[in-house]
């Protein structure tokens, strides 16, 4: 696809508020969209770029969200043998950063411990890490007040000493903040996938016997590409918690990670754009849904979607579509054979 | 150590359980590569199953087990003629992808058809349980194990003593050489399939009446059968029918001497363990498909 593409997008994205005017219900589901295409992405390099699927993904981003709440909310437990640990509010902004690094160490720990060994290992390893996270979550109540929720988290508040600070409290300024997080985050998988790295995890993902022979080191390529993607999701998480301004432990709802991943399967696995055009289609279909059917039916149509895709369009939107365009066009060069694969924008 | 004792029988009974839907998950793996996501929603299918036979249709509890466990057999061979059969010889990835669409379909299939409310299943046991000195047991919880372990000795003998069973360890071993010898993998692949599913129903339906059915069930379950499985070693039948046993042991010694509510997360702790001091599961030497 044209490398004007994302720029387009990125405008059209911009200037999308003026369109719609002060619609706070559609502004809504756009920030919410926004939140869990950031999430998306960040499944995509893991799924997409080395071949691992992390079906505990929604862990990260939760434990994004729950860091980020309790840093700005402050917290006062006792960890046992008579000690507390108390700690006061930290403004929201530290929460982003702790929320990112938190969830970062724990897909240091998840990778070093699953990539011991390939195969489905990662996957089980990861959905299995969701769920004790949230049982977690559920039962240390004197932290996470449970079931009961943390409420009055407080929004982000972003300021530069000197000029003067801005608490982002309108829905209209955290939609330009996800934004901008989101392209971050984009530029930064387009920059680590286009990189020797990058070439590594592919190279695992082609053909891992081969890519060893050469001397690339497969665990730590991997590890590494689960800290960045599990830190992206913490960070959407923080997103969320900030903007939200309330979290319980349904934030670690599995339907979560299978919507990440129907983005990712739909848009286009392996592309830049595709978790963008999948995050987009997939996470504004509910407001579209949502007069005619209810939740539970919507959720039957998305797993009919997922595996439609794999039948008609098994490597997904993007590529399926830049692949009709290419062939529309005026007749080129035809590489002999398929080059090695090559990132799609 | 009344209270020991009484945790062991405990065990016992949801072992019986845990081995069944283990086995069903290690075969499906073992013979076909494939990492079944639709196993949860196949034993919330059995349970309903279970749930619209007794008291729905009102049919004899006796008879509706089998009904039950049918209903999973033919759920298990649609799902995989329509949905396996023409993915076959792509990658794991694919029908890992296929499998989650299907489970999350399934599930909330069942959730849009019976309600969020959970049902009970009547049973026909008597309310007073059986007491030997301090331990008490359920007549229900007595019979819930006595059938899984039968179906445990049938599926062992399915695979040990007949044709069918031999078909499907020459499929497991080599697949391409089984199907030179005039093996028909593809009616293996879908009976394999078939049998693995039955099973989750059978564990389901079991369960059901002992505890409530709900549409969430399966999720706990399958992430349960999934720790079996690593336990066991990926698949090993035998090591899946231990693993069941050792993982309802973990769990009722957790849930009883440190905290009830961190019964589900024994699972991942003995995933955990499996992986950092035997990643090929605990039995990886002993003979594999039975």
């Amino acid at each position: 696809m044209s490398r004007l593409l994302p720029l387009a997008l990125l405008g059209a994205l911009v200037a999308l508020p003026l369109a719609l005017g002060a619609n706070p219900y559609l502004l809504n589901a756009l920030i919410v969209t926004g939140i869990v295409t950031i999430g998306a992405m960040s499944l995509n390099l893991l799924l997409g770029f080395t071949g691992q699927l992390s079906l505990g993904h929604i862990a990260f981003f939760g434990i994004g969200a729950y860091v980020s709440a309790l840093t700005s909310l402050g917290f006062d437990v006792e960890i046992g043998f008579g000690l507390r640990v108390v700690h006061e509010p930290w403004p929201a902004a530290v929460g982003f950063v702790l929320a990112t690094l938190a969830a970062g160490a724990c897909g240091y720990l998840i990778g070093r411990l699953s990539f011991r060994v390939r195969g489905a290992y990662f996957v089980i390893v990861t959905i299995s890490f969701a769920e004790v996270v949230r049982l977690v979550a559920l039962n240390w109540v004197e932290l996470t007040q449970g079931p009961l929720a943390l409420t009055n988290i407080p929004a982000i508040t972003l300021g530069l000493p000197g000029i003067g600070a801005w608490t982002l409290k309108t829905k209209l300024q955290n939609y330009y903040l996800v934004l901008a997080i989101g392209t971050l985050c984009y530029l930064v998988i387009a920059r680590l996938v286009g990189s020797r790295f990058g070439r590594a995890m592919r190279g695992l993902k082609e053909n891992e016997s081969l890519a060893l022979s050469v001397g690339i080191n497969a665990t730590r390529t991997l590890t590494v590409a689960a800290v960045v993607s599990a830190a992206m999701a913490g960070a959407a998480g923080s997103l969320y918690a900030h903007y939200l301004r309330i979290i319980d432990p349904d934030v670690f709802a599995f339907t979560t990670t299978v919507s990440m991943v129907i983005m990712v399967v739909a848009g286009g696995k392996g592309t830049l754009m595709g978790p963008v055009i999948g995050g987009l289609i997939f996470g504004l279909l509910p407001v579209a849904l949502r007069p005619v059917m209810a939740p539970e039916a919507q959720w039957i149509v998305y797993g009919v979607v997922l595996i439609l895709i794999l039948f008609v369009m098994p490597r997904g939107i993007v590529p399926g579509v830049s692949a009709l365009l290419a062939r529309r066009r005026p007749v080129r060069a035809v590489p002999v054979l398929e080059a090695s694969p090559v990132v799609q924008r | 150590m009344d209270q020991l004792i009484q945790h062991l029988v405990n065990t016992l009974i949801l072992g019986g359980t845990y081995a069944l839907l283990g086995i069903g998950l290690t075969l499906i793996f073992g013979i076909m590569n494939v990492v079944n996501f639709t196993h949860g929603a196949l034993y919330t299918v059995g349970a309903y199953l279970m749930y619209l036979a007794v008291a729905a249709l009102g049919l004899n509890f006796f008879l509706a087990l089998p009904v039950a466990i049918l209903g999973g057999l033919l759920f298990g061979a649609a799902i995989e003629v329509l949905l396996l059969r023409p993915f076959r010889g792509s990658d794991i990835d694919t029908t890992m992808l296929v499998m989650i669409g299907a489970g999350i379909a399934l599930q909330s299939g069942t959730l849009w058809i019976f309600g969020g409310v959970a049902k009970a299943i009547p049973s026909p046991f008597p309310e007073v349980p059986l007491q030997v000195g301090p331990v008490s047991v359920s007549w229900l919880r007595l019979f819930v194990l006595g059938a899984a372990l039968g179906l445990i000795g049938l599926t062992y003998a399915l695979i040990n003593r007949t044709k069918l069973g031999l078909a499907m360890r020459a499929a497991f071993q080599d697949s391409d050489t089984a199907a030179l010898m005039g093996v028909n993998v593809r009616l293996i692949y879908t009976a394999t399939f078939a049998l693995g599913s039955s099973l989750a129903a059978a564990a389901g339906a079991l369960l059901g009446p002992v505890y409530v059915v709900f549409p969430q069930m399966g999720g706990l379950a399958e992430l349960k059968a999934f720790a079996i499985v690593i336990l066991g070693g990926l698949g090993n039948v035998t090591g899946a029918a231990i693993g069941g046993f050792i993982l309802a042991l973990a769990e009722e010694l957790g849930a009883g001497y440190v905290s009830s509510g961190y019964r589900d997360a024994m699972g991942f702790l003995i995933i955990i363990a499996v992986l950092l001091y035997k990643p090929t599961g605990l039995f990886a030497k002993a003979e594999r498909i039975g």
